[in-house]
């Protein structure tokens, strides 16, 4: 274990000792004792950086997990990592700070909840980043999700907040299923889960045929992570959660957690067309079906999330152009090529500062006036100053306006979408136009809804009517963090090059190795003024039309397209999700018939069509009676007194007859199993008949008489015909298993067992060593379902249901 | 008319404590032998279950004042204990450890952290198996 390690781990622990100071410190807020972790953290993390104008040198830290299945739990720092997890716990410190003054009623609220699930988030997050094994990524990838939706459903008695919080779920949750088979197929082809051998490995698996599947499967859980087109929707419904939770999941941390897996697996998929088109056409679709669905919605959260979902587009598909310069190495072109990395980079930075400080500004209108609804808001300028130079600054960086650093990231997109249109690969040739085109429609509703955020809240006239409170500027607490954000939107903004060497560089050393690892090959230059350019002729315009349109946009409002402010895209998931429980309801009343003969019947069929299927698809069907033996007399004898007492079993209507012959079946097998020189399978035989029998006897007063069921000649014969095939599957498999261990060379299992318990396990009892040594999380596992069953017995017994009661 | 138990008792009386020390040999050979945790575990639930069926509940209860449920925790606990203590040593989770002590009295023993693990799975054991059969048998609906 590595200090590394316990950056990933020190929220986790915090997490366990966070409601023991909420209920050991009643009149201090628990947020202080949370704050000084992602400061510490942060801090931390801030000396890794080469201020000295070194090249960052990764770090890497390994502990084996389950090193036979090649899962490690391997810390990785790199300038990708770093910038994400200095993210992760710079924007946390400051929400943290911001949700102290947010959240103040402490008597009231359940804190503890609150800043539990935020640590656990925050540990999942920096272990996403952190983690060089995909398994282990994966791991902390779903964990972000649950604790994210339990934020989300933290003000659960709201309908709206359960709908959110589970709709969030479900869709990255799925998202994550899909890539987890992705995560397998790359180990299929490169042979390890450690995305640094997979990236040296990139060459030899780009040809392979599971290499499209693998991709479009990682791309599946990145882009529901990143609410890309038509996965967005979740997004806008997350807005539930408290504003902290929103500012802090929606703008900075969560949704970026797919930005951050594309970008990582850029050098692996990067160079196939397949990844080009599809990153730079949801990218570009979602950015303007984001930003035209944001002018529509009348809450200012709702208009910042559908923001969200454009700005995590316009960096998708920045991702996307960058893919382009692995095909150019030819030294004078990549700073051409490489600039849409560097945007994306840039961008990442710049919406995490600007969203965020919006998020909290926003928060501070909710707070202070007690809506969010642009309808009611409106002349706020003069009564909230503080928060509208915040809200100022964020806006015109939103919008892309000089000098804040969102004029510096669109200017790149723009130039990184004219390059790339000017390519000839991937049938850019005829394509190519309308990426551009695209990017600068985008671009002036991007500047439509800023222009909308600020015209509706600040401006017009202060109509105190509309509020339940009385109306005043925030305490300073609650200003701080989105001050310093709004601080660093300027900062970063007129001196963006202090972020170059620092962390643009190594993390685009990390996105594209190999073209940005020389020394001098390499250059980032980000100026406001770029010359009299296309690009800056494009902004222009946008500002023009943009405010045309939004200046007239009350024209519009009546349309059909306004009047739908949810998007059409929660008609499908609505309605699959009815169908899914309309359905899942028809399949469990057909299975759960509530009688145990439909489900042994269940069971068994599929069992042995299992069974049989490995038969034939390993050839393994091997039946060789040429070595048999002759069998003893007392055998015989056994043998025929068991069969004679299954034969009778179904033939007996009376209780106590059937439990007797039970017994006497289940005593005989263990004599058999004392034949065959098992003698802790008879010993454990023996009793659990002999505890069987107990139960049977004490159970019976309370069950049933025999009935004979509805005589259906069908179901009889169906039942036996399955029976006996079991029977004959049974059959088979013990033959072919004898077969196959005499003819072939399979060594068998035991073996291993018979050599190893006694130096291994220090035992000469090979059964028992299995059970407590060699497969000891077995026997674990096996007693903790007995507990939970005799749990469930009591459960049962003691807590009886009513008539009509559900549990 | 009173039923009188009288040779079931005295016979019971004997003959749980015969399987009471045998349950207890089972589960200590168990390593080398045929035996442990689950075997020993089961043996000693007969042993109790007889008692518990010859006798009424309440005298028993009154002699062994035990709750099932918390002894099927302390077992769980135990062996999950037994399985982190090798994390510490840096091994994997449930890594067994055993070495051979000579003893004054009783010569050369074998000591292993499976059999603190074993006694866990024990607990687990009996206390399922009785606490299943005690909650069918006070079940008075």
């Amino acid at each position: 274990m590595s200090t590394l390690h316990f950056v990933a781990l020190a929220p986790f622990i915090m997490a366990i000792i966070i409601p023991f100071c909420y209920f050991k410190f009643r009149n201090i807020h628990t947020g202080w004792f949370v704050l000084p972790l992602p400061l510490i953290l942060f801090i931390y993390l801030l000396t890794f950086i080469p201020f000295d104008g070194q090249l960052f040198q990764p770090v890497e830290h390994a502990v084996p997990w389950v090193p036979s299945l090649d899962i490690y739990f391997t810390v990785y720092l790199d300038g990708l990592s770093l910038l994400f997890a200095l993210l992760i716990t710079g924007i946390g410190a400051l929400v943290v700070l911001y949700s102290i003054y947010y959240i103040a009623n402490k008597n009231n609220e359940p804190l503890h909840n609150f800043y539990v699930y935020l640590l656990m988030f925050m540990g999942a997050m920096l272990g996403v980043v952190l983690s060089d094994n995909l398994i282990v990524l994966y791991v902390f990838w779903e964990l972000t999700s649950l604790a994210s939706s339990l934020l989300i459903a933290y003000w659960f008695h709201k309908e709206k907040s359960r709908y959110g919080a589970q709709k969030s779920m479900l869709i990255t949750v799925s998202g994550g299923f899909a890539m987890l088979a992705g995560f397998s197929l790359l180990y299929v082809l490169a042979g390890s889960f450690s995305i640094r051998e997979i990236v040296s490995a990139a060459d030899s698996i780009a040809g392979e045929p599971l290499f499209l599947a693998a991709m479009i499967l990682i791309l599946l859980g990145a882009f529901t992570k990143s609410a890309q087109f038509p996965f967005h929707i979740w997004l806008p419904d997350a807005m539930e959660a408290p504003t902290p939770v929103s500012a802090y999941l929606h703008s900075a941390t969560m949704v970026k957690a797919g930005i951050y897996l594309v970008a990582r697996m850029t050098p692996v998929f990067g160079t196939s067309a397949e990844w080009f088109w599809i990153l730079i056409i949801f990218g570009l679709t979602t950015l303007t079906w984001g930003s035209i669905s944001a002018i529509r919605q009348t809450d200012l959260k709702g208009i910042l999330a559908f923001s969200t979902v454009s700005q995590l587009g316009l960096i998708m598909s920045l991702l996307g152009m960058s893919s382009a310069a692995l095909h150019y190495d030819i030294v004078n072109t990549e700073t051409l090529y490489t600039t849409a990395a560097m945007a994306a980079v840039l961008h990442l930075i710049n919406h995490a500062t600007f969203k965020g400080s919006l998020f909290m500004a926003v928060g501070i209108i909710d707070h202070e006036t007690g809506t969010r609804d642009i309808r009611k808001l409106g002349g706020l300028m003069a009564i909230m100053p503080v928060t509208f130079t915040i809200s100022l600054i964020g806006l015109a960086s939103m919008a892309g306006l000089p000098p804040f650093n969102g004029f510096l990231s669109k200017e790149l997109f723009f130039t990184a979408s004219l390059n790339v249109a000017s390519l000839d690969i991937f049938n850019l040739e005829t394509l190519g136009f309308f990426i551009p085109v695209v990017a600068w429609i985008a671009s002036v509703f991007t500047f439509v809804y800023s222009m909308l955020i600020f015209t509706k809240t600040f401006t017009g006239e202060f109509k105190p009517d509309n509020y339940s409170k009385h109306v005043h500027e925030a305490p300073a607490g609650l200003l701080i963090s989105p001050i310093i954000l709004g601080v660093l939107v300027i900062v970063f903004g007129f001196f963006p090059n202090m972020l170059a060497y620092t962390i643009i560089e190594p993390t685009m050393q990390s996105i594209l190795p190999g073209l940005t690892s020389g020394d001098d090959q390499f250059y980032i230059n980000i100026y406001h003024w770029h010359g009299l350019n296309a690009e800056i002729m494009m902004t222009i315009a946008v500002i023009f039309i943009g405010a045309a349109i939004a200046l007239n946009l009350k024209k519009w409002q009546t349309s059909f397209f306004f009047a739908r402010e949810r998007d059409p895209l929660n008609y499908v998931y609505d309605g699959a999700l009815d169908q899914l429980v309309i359905r899942s309801q028809q399949i469990t009343r057909a299975q759960m018939t509530g009688r145990l003969s439909d489900y042994m019947l269940y069971m068994v069929i599929f069992i042995s069509s299992l069974g049989l299927w490995t038969f034939f698809r390993y050839d393994a069907l091997a039946i060789d009676l040429s070595g048999d033996q002759s069998i003893p007399a007392y055998m015989m004898v056994l043998t025929f007194v068991l069969l004679a007492a299954t034969l009778a079993l179904p033939f007996i209507t009376h209780r106590v007859t059937n439990i007797a012959l039970l017994g006497v079946v289940g005593f005989l097998i263990a004599a058999l199993f004392v034949v065959f020189r098992a003698p802790d399978l008879a010993l454990t035989q023996l009793l659990v008949e002999t505890v069987m029998v107990v139960l049977f006897l004490l159970a019976y007063k309370h069950l049933p008489e025999i009935k004979k069921e509805s005589k259906n000649k069908g179901s009889h014969l169906i039942k036996g015909v399955v029976a006996a095939s079991v029977g004959v599957f049974v059959i088979i498999t013990s033959l072919s298993v004898h077969a196959l261990r005499n003819d072939s060379d399979i060594t068998p299992i035991s073996d291993f067992f018979i050599e190893n318990s006694k130096s291994l396990a220090g035992g000469y009892n090979m059964v028992n060593v299995i059970l407590v040594d060699f497969r000891g999380l077995d026997t674990l596992l096996e007693v903790l379902v007995l507990a939970i069953a005799a749990l469930g017995v009591v459960t049962l017994i003691k807590h009886k249901m009513h008539g009509g009661e559900d549990v | 008319m009173k039923t009188n138990f009288l040779m079931l008792h005295t016979i019971t009386r004997i003959v749980s404590f015969i399987v009471l020390s045998f349950s207890v040999y089972l589960f200590f050979a168990g390593h080398n032998a045929p035996g442990g945790g689950f075997i020993g575990g089961l043996m000693l639930a007969t042993a109790l279950i007889l008692l518990y069926v010859s006798f009424d509940l309440d005298s028993i209860k009154k002699v062994l004042p035990f709750d099932y449920t918390v002894i099927i925790g302390i077992g769980l606990l135990l062996a999950i204990l037994t399985g982190l203590n090798s994390l510490l040593f840096g091994d994997a989770f449930l890594t067994q450890y055993f070495d051979y002590f000579q003893w004054p009295f009783f010569g050369e023993v074998e000591l292993t952290t499976a059999l603190p693990f074993d006694l866990g799975i024990l607990m687990v054991v009996v206390g399922v198996a009785l606490l299943i059969i005690l909650s069918i048998a006070e079940d008075v609906s």
